[in-house]
């Protein structure tokens, strides 16, 4: 491991060399070892490998080219896992070779600022859960059921091969970074490697792109949950469960988490249950039966006090509650896609493919199936998460790949399987949920008059059916139900009715799915609202410095209002608006998640070119450029686009106009009040993403700048200012992926040997 | 009991571990074992006061989860 001539010129901070303490075995495989075992291919490795491929092609030649009636679903979960696995294998490790360049010999800040509470060394397969729980939400589950609009395989594509060489690349990127800097935070790094311009343009991006962030998921529960007694009454419950939970942990059973949250699941199950019942009678029907606006205030208000009350109360124990669904449904999704294998007749491009005034979402296929399917493929939320958190508990700085690489492999899949469930429930059906009541005009009969007057080949929907569907899944009606989760809970009571239950358990399934997305979006929204606010209260810190003081109440309150009543006030503008909310907003999402993914991307490739690895540079540079021409094309469009159903502004000046020009009605608008609204609304969306670009070239240039810099400096022979922690010798030893290589297994057994005090020995009081 | 259902015992407790450790619910336990490790003079915290404390950090540091 002696000669590296990639490592960055290490500033004069006297870093001395890692002195491995001679007590101890080896706290890593010999680098000679390491490779070896790397470069051995054994006849079965090559038999293993060889089949993966194999299979994985066949996977993708089914989906891509086969043109048959139909295609099986498990073809996606083949195409999936094996190019997963092949990503896994060979570009991530490619990453880790050029790259990265961990050293097991290295304390991780787990290690070296070990507290026991915030540093703490977790075990790899542990974490990767934990990871895993902490980046997939809601998100993965949405965007892709939008985007099957253009079929299913663009989106199929996009997921896959994106996560792979972008996604993943980036998840994985900002947590090695983050871990070499004693767990910073992205705003932290933004401002180190690109400078006071580029950190403060990276910091109002980020509190910009929350606020979107956390608005348009709202949007997503409040269309779920819209004239739905059932879904208001079960998801209300998670409320009192979820503080019964918390008081539990605080005064009855402190620290019993695993008991407390089966409990908690078998509260949920009685609330999901008990909802059916209660929404059946006269009293809970009427009860329980709000208008979205009701239900956007209801959640505005929520929003505000979950977000001031303390954690333990409401955020901690739903959190617990939201994991363990997270973890159960994921298998029990994937199983159900094994098990049941639906047979799916989505044409692989649909119809609206090739033109850009689809009802689900308006726009051409490039760019804006890109930003329609962001989580799962490239989430730019996920630099937050694997910056700060994720890297003070990492044991070793190898198990980075496994976890930021293969944490972000899993979300892709999560993406998938949501995908397919989608795509599982007849095409017209699809188009009657998820098209603006402004286009279905609401009722079983009128929506099925205009899915069948799309002339989608293969469509011919009745109302009678639709109003089977709405009944076989409780409902009062699906027609227009846009946002996605209603649309993934249809497919997956189909898929999991087949697999346990039959038609008459179609309805729990329903809303048990609804219920685990409300469940991962609100403990989102709370999240949000407090990291929102920290941030706003540290911004307004550097001003007025009572405001940096966390427990200064009317300073929280203040920041706390500030926040709920952004997101609150684009959450009900997407409820109210005329042309339907979730179609207009939902590109914005995706717009902002992706710029956050530039800016990520863009502070790695400082860091990279600081470190010296200009050869390998376009790692970085492939998934950032596409990043920013996917969202500075999107954001172009959306800005100067001269088709209204594209451009924000080409439709407020057509709404202008019509109103100048003394009109009532306009569009889809039936009233002066909702053209008023129209007009107010494209102005802010528009203004919005001017601002949101406008940031992110900004932190794009300033990285280029310093990229720049850091290649001058390296061909002058000057150092680059590293501001990596100092390297301090590791006393610990683990493998580094999920299953040890032999020679890790051999290096555990000596650490097994050792005795029992000088294996707890810990580096961090030893200052 | 039968190889086989102890088996699926074995397998179900290792389950519900890694369950508990993705929850953070051994946070205590491995509190203590850094206390204990760490050679700290003063007795470690109990039980319901780390709990307490540990709450109450996020207070003022939030977790973020994503979307």
């Amino acid at each position: 491991m002696a000669s590296r001539p990639d490592e960055p010129v290490r500033a004069a901070k006297g870093r001395g060399p890692l002195t491995a303490d001679p007590k101890l075995p080896p706290t890593a495989v010999d680098e000679a070892v390491r490779e070896a075992e790397d470069k051995k291919w054994t006849p079965a490795k090559i038999a293993l490998w060889a089949a993966i491929a194999l299979l994985g092609g066949v996977a993708w030649f089914m989906l891509a080219i086969v043109r048959g009636e139909t295609v099986n679903a498990i073809w996606f979960v083949f195409a999936s896992v094996c190019t997963y696995l092949i990503g896994y294998r060979f570009y991530s490790k490619v990453i880790e070779r050029l790259i990265t360049k961990p050293d097991d010999r290295r304390a991780t800040p787990a290690e070296y600022k070990a507290d026991g509470k915030d540093y703490v060394r977790t075990d790899r397969n542990v974490l990767f859960g934990h990871h895993f729980a902490a980046i997939a939400g809601a998100g993965p589950l949405v965007g892709p059921i939008i985007a099957a609009q253009m079929g299913y395989l663009p989106g199929t594509i996009w997921i896959i091969i994106g996560v792979v060489l972008a996604g993943a690349v980036q998840d994985y990127l900002v947590m090695f970074f983050s871990m070499r800097r004693g767990g910073r935070s992205l705003g932290q790094m933004a401002r180190e490697e690109l400078g006071v311009i580029g950190g403060t343009a990276a910091l109002i991006a980020t509190l910009l792109i929350m606020v979107i962030i956390v608005a348009i998921l709202a949007l997503v529960v409040v269309n779920a949950l819209g004239e739905s007694p059932w879904g208001v009454f079960s998801v209300g419950m998670t409320i009192p469960i979820a503080l019964f939970m918390g008081v539990y942990l605080r005064y009855i059973r402190p620290g019993k988490i695993m008991e407390v949250s089966l409990i908690g699941f078998v509260l949920l199950m009685a609330a999901i249950i008990g909802g059916g019942l209660v929404a059946e009678t006269e009293w809970g029907s009427a009860f329980f039966t709000l208008d979205k606006v009701t239900i956007a205030w209801g959640l505005i208000v929520y929003g505000f006090i979950a977000a001031i009350l303390p954690v333990w109360l409401l955020l901690a124990p739903r959190d617990y509650l939201s994991t363990f669904m997270k973890i159960g449904v994921i298998v029990m999704l994937a199983l159900a896609i094994i098990v049941v294998r639906p047979e799916i007749t989505v044409p692989a491009f649909s119809e609206f493919a090739s033109r850009d005034n689809g009802p689900v979402f308006p726009g051409a296929l490039f760019p804006f199936l890109f930003v329609t399917i962001a989580c799962g493929a490239l989430s730019g939320f996920h630099a937050l998460i694997s910056s700060g958190t994720t890297p003070k508990l990492i044991e070793k700085e190898r198990q980075t790949r496994f976890i930021g690489y293969g944490g972000m492999l899993m979300e892709s899949f999560v993406a998938i399987m949501a995908l397919v469930a989608a795509i599982s429930i007849d095409r017209g059906l699809y188009f009657a949920m998820n098209a603006p009541a402004a286009l279905t005009g609401g009722t079983v009969e009128t929506a099925a008059a205009w899915v069948n007057g799309l002339g989608l080949s293969g469509v011919n929907v009745s109302p009678a059916m639709l109003a089977e569907t709405a009944a076989n899944v409780g409902e009062q009606s699906i027609v227009s139900r846009t946002g996605g989760a209603p649309t993934l809970a249809v497919g997956l009571a189909h898929i999991m009715q087949q697999f346990i239950g039959g038609t008459a358990l179609m309805a729990f399934w329903y809303h048990f799915a609804i219920m685990f997305e409300a469940l991962f979006i609100l403990t989102a929204v709370d999240a949000g609202t407090r990291v929102a606010r920290f941030m706003l209260q540290d911004s307004i810190g550097n001003f007025i410095p009572k405001f940096k003081e966390h427990s200064w109440r009317p300073g929280a309150w203040l920041c706390t209002a500030v926040m709920v009543g952004a997101w609150g006030a684009v959450l009900l503008m997407g409820v109210t608006d005329p042309l339907g909310g979730i179609n207009t907003l939902f590109p914005l999402f995706g717009i902002a998640n992706q710029l956050l993914a530039a800016i990520a991307l863009s502070v790695c490739l400082a860091i990279v070119a600081k470190r010296g690895s200009f050869k390998y540079l376009w790692i970085v540079a492939v998934p950032l450029a596409f990043a920013a021409v996917v969202t500075i094309t999107a954001s172009y469009q959306k800005i100067f686009s001269s088709t209204p159903a594209v451009g924000y502004f080409a439709n407020n000046a057509a709404f202008t106009k019509a109103l100048a020009d003394g009109k009532t009605e306009f569009g889809t608008a039936k009233s002066v009040a909702a053209m008023e609204a129209v007009v107010r609304n494209t102005a802010i969306q528009g203004w919005l993403s001017v601002i949101f670009v406008v940031l992110s070239i900004i932190v794009i240039t300033m990285a280029l700048v310093a990229t720049i810099k850091a290649f001058r400096n390296h061909s002058a022979g000057l150092p680059n200012v590293d501001n990596e922690d100092e390297a301090r010798p590791s006393k610990v030893f683990a493998p580094a992926g999920l299953i040890p290589t032999p020679a890790e297994r051999e290096l555990e057994a000596e650490w097994n040997k050792l005795p029992a005090e000088l294996r707890f020995e810990r580096a961090g009081h030893h200052k | 009991m039968s190889p086989g259902l102890a088996a699926v015992a074995t397998g179900f407790r290792g389950f519900a571990r890694y369950l508990g450790g993705v929850l953070g619910a051994d946070a205590y336990a491995k509190y203590l074992e850094h206390h204990h490790a760490a050679g700290h003079g003063e007795p470690p915290l109990t039980e319901r006061e780390f709990w307490r404390d540990r709450t109450d950090r996020q207070d003022s540091n939030p977790q973020g989860r994503c979307c």
